[in-house]
């Protein structure tokens, strides 16, 4: 995981690596001296040609673009005319730059033109951060508010992922019992609902066993960076300590961010985390499994898919936008209990303080689901594994759950 | 208890389609028992059912007299028809689980393991993944993990597929050993000669219903046609045949022999005996050849499947 998100930075970083050199023209005479070339952008100022010259020179030189300043009577004229010409459309973080540069040095001219001191303005403004507050007198911040969606994201879109993975694997195993044909011998030594259920609480065992890996690992690595900060373990830290914690120099910003991270519901979310996981993953992987007994091969399991993708992407899909935006709106809270999208959308929400009572509440549901859907695809289960040939459709599967 | 498994009454629908339509069937203990019928006749959802992978929906099995319970099993060793082992596990590794499904502990396992191994000189196996393995290789693995837990019934559906004709008669040998030491086998097969060889009950299922069952030499007592096969020396074959036909149902028969002599199959009516034939034949010439003919298995199997 943190393997890959290094992988996307470096790729982005290396997106980005190649030097730009785009041509100025600046007819007032203006701005061309803010223009300073920097490690991934040069500029080239052209000085006494002509519009249509200079696009010529920019496009032969195989340059990344020409900036075109007109004169103006004023500055605002002037800003209002400013043309970026080039191949195709231009990287916005470049436009932003040049936008930037622009406007700061519009911004101080006009300071100067109204006979004020740019400096002098500059040091007027005030820079306002609000602590915010709960009524129950606990501190949050912003940047609590931002760990909040990180953890709720990464642990709704880790169970997403697992879900996927394990549930493969489960499948897999089925369809190879199946066309390796030794269901058969299997299931004349063991019930067919104990070799299904053995599979699914097995393959749960795995996952979970690999989540706590994790967890510890991911606890030592907490605890380690919080030594190195000097915040002390066990329980809240206070707001003292945090303030103290930021005051002490250049790491501060590293230091709010690891006593904010110990002051999210994190047994909460860890405990909460296992029981929906091994009950989302139980849910799920009894569906798979049954699909893998439908089936001969894995080109076959398509069709059926649907059924498990959709609700997973739904699950996905409302936690990044609904719940984000608000974690304890009617559609999170519906979506939180629904048992094919609660796993995910409950686990997004924990961060954000939710009542242990609904929590449960949302568990209990998960559990009753898998018992029956459990009982479903023992059904299904038991007649596909010793049917070969042809695939089924959803009509012929009904009628497997009723011999 | 004579009968080691009794099956009473079996019905199983899939659906509209009934399987099994009120099936009995009782197999004698030490007996090998042929279980019959064309494709798609219903034996392997007996089989199954005894096996309990199916649940019958209606009728009663029972195996040494109770009702079939799970821990039954262990007593029981199934070789499927479509049969396969996992293809990229080790043959020792896989044989050892397969055993320690049946109930046995690892160190019995390896135990017997180590003699059907050692029986079938096959030990440098054990390291080696299915994969490498041939058909018949595979197919030996599967017989010894079918009979090692020394179950008390062995069912054997098409044993002999995929089997060369020595590693075939190989495993006859090792089936009649199993009942010699005490086990009952059911054996379902088209392989018909193997089925007049190996059994001597047998059971025809036909259209999800069962159309015949006994002793084998009972019912082939019943299909006897009182036909005999002869073998007649004489220098007038032509005028013997003429006179036979006047008082015989008389067709043309095929054996090996060594002169060239008139070949014939002779029927008779059922109340005439064999010697009073012998005494009637023996005036035409040398009789070198005197056997009645005992309907195969073969045809009586065509012969009642067509009548139904």
């Amino acid at each position: 995981m943190v393997g890959v998100i290094s992988l996307i930075a470096y790729l982005t970083q290396l997106n980005n690596d190649s030097v730009r050199t785009i041509s100025v023209l600046d007819e007032s005479g203006l701005f061309v001296d803010n223009f300073k070339s920097t490690s991934a952008t040069t500029y080239h100022v052209l000085e006494g040609v002509e519009l249509d010259v200079a696009k010529k020179l920019t496009q032969e030189a195989k340059n990344y673009g020409l900036l075109y300043i007109p004169q103006g009577a004023n500055v605002d004229e002037i800003a209002q005319k400013i043309i970026f010409y080039s191949d195709d459309s231009p990287s916005l973080f470049v436009m932003d730059d040049i936008e930037d540069t622009i406007a700061e040095n519009a911004r101080t001219i006009k300071l100067k033109d109204s006979g004020l001191d740019a400096t002098l303005v500059n040091s007027m403004n005030v820079k306002v951060s609000a602590d915010l507050e709960t009524f129950d007198g606990e501190t949050t911040s912003k940047m609590g508010n931002g760990l909040k969606l990180i953890f709720g994201g990464a642990a709704g879109y880790l169970l997403f992922m697992f879900i996927i993975v394990y549930g493969n694997m489960i499948m897999r195993s089925v369809i190879e019992e199946k066309t390796s044909r030794i269901i058969e011998i299997i299931v004349s030594s063991v019930k067919p609902i104990k070799l299904l259920l053995g599979k699914i609480f097995g393959s749960t065992l795995a996952g979970l066993t690999q989540f706590v890996i994790w967890i510890v690992v991911g606890g030592l690595l907490m605890i380690l960076a919080s030594s190195i900060f000097g915040i002390e373990l066990g329980g809240m830290p206070s707001q003292e300590l945090i303030n103290q914690a930021s005051s002490s120099g250049a790491n501060e910003e590293l230091a709010t961010i690891v006593a904010e991270i110990w002051r999210l519901p994190l047994l909460n979310l860890v405990v909460m985390f296992i029981l929906f996981f091994a009950g989302g993953y139980l849910l799920y992987a009894s569906i798979y499994a049954a699909i893998g007994a439908a089936v001969d091969n894995e080109t076959d399991t398509q069709q059926f898919m649907l059924p498990i993708i959709l609700p997973l992407m739904l699950a996905i899909y409302v936690g990044f936008f609904t719940v984000i935006e608000n974690p304890h709106g009617v559609v999170s809270q519906i979506f939180s209990y629904i048992p094919f999208t609660s796993p995910v959308v409950m686990l997004m929400r924990i961060p954000f303080g939710v009542p242990i009572w609904q929590q449960l509440i949302s568990v209990v549901i998960l559990f009753a689901t898998f018992y029956l859907m459990v009982v479903l695809a023992a059904k299904i289960y038991r007649v596909g594994i010793l049917m070969y040939g042809k695939k089924p459709t959803y009509k012929e599967l009904y009628k497997w759950l009723k011999y | 208890m004579n009968e080691i498994l009794v099956a009473k009454d079996i019905v199983k629908r899939f659906g509209e389609y009934t399987a099994l339509n009120k099936v009995s069937i009782a197999v004698p203990k030490g007996s090998i028992f042929g279980l019959l019928g064309p494709n798609g006749a219903g034996k392997t959802t007996l089989i199954r059912i005894i096996n309990q992978i199916t649940l019958p929906d209606e009728g009663l099995v029972s195996l040494d007299g109770a009702p079939l319970r799970p821990d039954h099993i262990k007593d029981i060793g199934y070789l499927p028809e479509e049969r396969g082992l996992y293809k990229s596990m080790k043959v020792g590794e896989q044989a050892l689980y397969l055993a320690q499904l049946k109930g046995l502990t690892k160190a019995q396992a390896k135990e017997k393991l180590r003699y059907w191994f050692k029986k079938f000189e096959i030990t440098d196996w054990w390291d080696k993944k299915v994969q490498e393995l041939s058909k018949g290789m595979a197919q030996k693995i599967q017989f010894i993990v079918t009979v090692m837990h020394e179950p008390k019934l062995l069912i054997f559906d098409e044993p002999f597929s995929g089997f060369d004709p020595i590693n075939a008669n190989r495993i006859k040998d090792e089936i009649l050993e199993l009942r010699d030491k005490g086990a009952t086998v059911i054996f379902s097969t088209h392989r018909m000669e193997s089925v007049e060889e190996l059994c001597d009950h047998i059971a025809l299922i036909h259209k999800s219903n069962k159309i015949l069952d006994g002793k084998l030499i009972d019912i082939q007592r019943e299909y006897r046609t009182n036909t005999y096969e002869i073998g007649l020396l004489s220098d007038q074959k032509e005028e013997v045949l003429k006179k036979l036909n006047e008082t015989f149902e008389v067709s043309e028969a095929t054996f090996k022999t060594i002169n060239d002599e008139l070949k014939l199959n002779i029927r008779v009516s059922p109340n005439t005996s064999a010697n009073q034939l012998l005494n009637q034949l023996m005036p035409y010439g040398q009789l070198t050849h005197f056997v009645e003919v005992i309907p195969s298995v073969s045809d009586i199997f065509i012969q009642t499947v067509q009548n139904n």
